[in-house]
């Protein structure tokens, strides 16, 4: 490494400092939350006033928060395959604690997914479920996440279960194309993609523009959530390793105790 | 590298009968769904082959914790990780992947004919659920590689691995049994699933062995 690239890390390298992190996300932690608010809040109500559908009715308004919440369910995992590599190629300190943040809030988002979709399913498709290619993938996305849960909480220390944790989630994440495709692959009852498409959206302007907002919304309750839970690993580990460093002996452990960062 | 073969399949046959597990575990899925769902031999007939691929699937997870846990205990796993720069830990972990599934997929591939009588399906049915057992079992072993290496330092990994790995094993089980019907029915095509599934035993053959050794690399630091 040379001397400049030494004297002058960059961005992410110098949030491997986790008191760094932590004074960065104090600060950032109530405009996210804010910006997450304003948008959810403001895209659901908007939502509610967008135009009924001419077949489906008022049950179109359940795809306000499906949608959103399969992109987010996808994301965080897309998150958590960045983090892995981080955790794996540079072994940032800061990517495990992403991971292990980040899987229970990615599983809600799939969790809430699957409800309203099999809640939209019901009148729509006159079935609450159906063995279709979409819906089984994001099952076994479900699946992937509670396994990866499982796995890190089979491990008492975190440092060693970070490896194997980041292998599974990039393992895993050859899912995610296979989820994001299988509408445009086996053609079966869940429609095709109708917004992220080549040829431009498909659906109207007046249902478009709610969505979106709300996505975006949900997308900084996802940041926000993250940051949060990222900021209660960190403080988690510091009292693990105080609590380990106050059993070797009053001499071990350190005169203040540093929680807060 | 085929030495290191000979002696896994040695000692999958001799110690324990690991392989025997598999089969009767086998037998027993196989033997219980006709209780389960009645002794109606047409509609045992008609879903034989997701009987078998089901029973197939469940037995190779559940061996597929052996796959490392003896070498971890009695030490081996340290020497074949410390020979990593003589011989690729990917292409250790290959070789026993592959007398794993020599010792026990294989035979699940051999028993099937039989269970497959017993299940009331035509030959027709027989062989075609036997090739695509045969094609389909290294997968789950390759795969289920990647899970044992990740769980094997955990002191009760072996339920944990079949929960991490089934994911994974979902879209070969998927297109195992689609092709399957396909060489049983007229309006189904067979060989469009059937590469799908072989694509996905090469897919597997080659991810499997480079997570897993990545897995077990991180164990020894």
């Amino acid at each position: 490494m040379s001397d400049a690239a030494a004297s002058k890390p960059g961005f992410w390298t110098s949030l491997a400092n986790p008191t760094r992190f932590m004074g960065l996300s104090a600060s950032m932690l109530p405009w996210l939350w804010a910006i997450a608010g304003v948008l959810t809040i403001g895209g659901l109500a908007w939502a509610w006033n967008a135009p009924q559908d001419y077949q489906q009715g008022v049950t179109v308004r359940i795809m306000y928060i499906h949608v959103p919440a399969a992109w987010l369910a996808m994301f965080a995992y897309a998150v958590m395959a960045a983090s892995a590599l981080g955790t794996l190629i540079w072994r940032h300190p800061l990517a495990d604690v992403s991971i292990r943040a980040a899987a229970p809030i990615g599983a809600a988002f799939t969790l809430i997914c699957l409800i309203t979709g099999s809640l939209w399913g019901r009148p729509m498709w006159g079935t609450w479920w159906v063995w279709d290619a979409r819906l089984t993938s994001v099952f076994v996305l479900m699946l992937m996440y509670l396994g990866i849960i499982a796995l890190q909480r089979a491990m008492d220390d975190p440092a060693k279960a970070a490896r194997p944790v980041a292998i599974l989630v990039l393992v895993g994440s050859v899912n995610i194309p296979i989820i994001k495709f299988s509408v445009d692959i086996w053609n079966t009852l869940h429609q095709p993609a109708s917004v992220i498409r080549f040829d431009g959206p498909t659906i109207h302007p007046t249902m478009l523009w709610p969505l979106l907002v709300t996505a975006i919304g949900f997308m900084g309750l996802f940041a926000a959530m993250h940051m949060l839970a990222m900021r209660n690993e960190i403080r988690r580990r510091r009292a693990a390793a105080l609590r380990r460093a106050g059993a070797r002996g009053p001499s071990a452990a350190p005169a203040t105790a540093v929680l807060e960062g | 590298m085929i030495a290191l073969i000979l002696r896994d399949v040695k000692l999958g046959v001799r110690a324990g009968g690991g392989a025997l597990i598999g089969i009767l575990f086998y037998l027993a899925v196989v033997t219980v769904a006709p209780f389960a769902m009645g002794p109606d031999l047409n509609l045992l007939a008609r879903i034989g082959p997701a009987i078998l691929w089901t029973g197939a699937l469940l037995a190779s997870l559940l061996g597929l914790e052996r796959l490392f846990q003896i070498d971890h205990e009695d030490g081996a796993l340290d020497l074949l990780v410390i020979a990593r720069h003589e011989t690729p830990l990917a292409l250790t972990v290959f070789a026993k992947c592959v007398a794993h599934w020599l010792v026990t997929g294989l035979p699940l591939v051999l028993v099937t004919p039989l269970l497959g009588l017993l299940l009331n399906m035509d030959a027709t049915a027989i062989g075609a659920t036997a090739l695509t057992l045969l094609v389909g079992t290294p997968a789950i072993t390759f795969i289920g590689a990647a899970g044992a290496a990740v769980a094997v330092s955990l002191p009760r990994g072996g339920l944990l691995v079949s929960v991490i790995i089934l994911p994974f094993t979902i879209p070969v089980l998927i297109f195992g049994v689609m092709a399957t019907l396909g060489a049983v029915e007229t309006f189904a095509p067979f060989l469009q699933p059937f590469t799908f599934l072989a694509a996905l035993t090469l897919f597997f053959a080659v991810l499997g062995p480079f997570a897993a050794a990545l897995a077990l690399k991180g164990l020894q630091d």
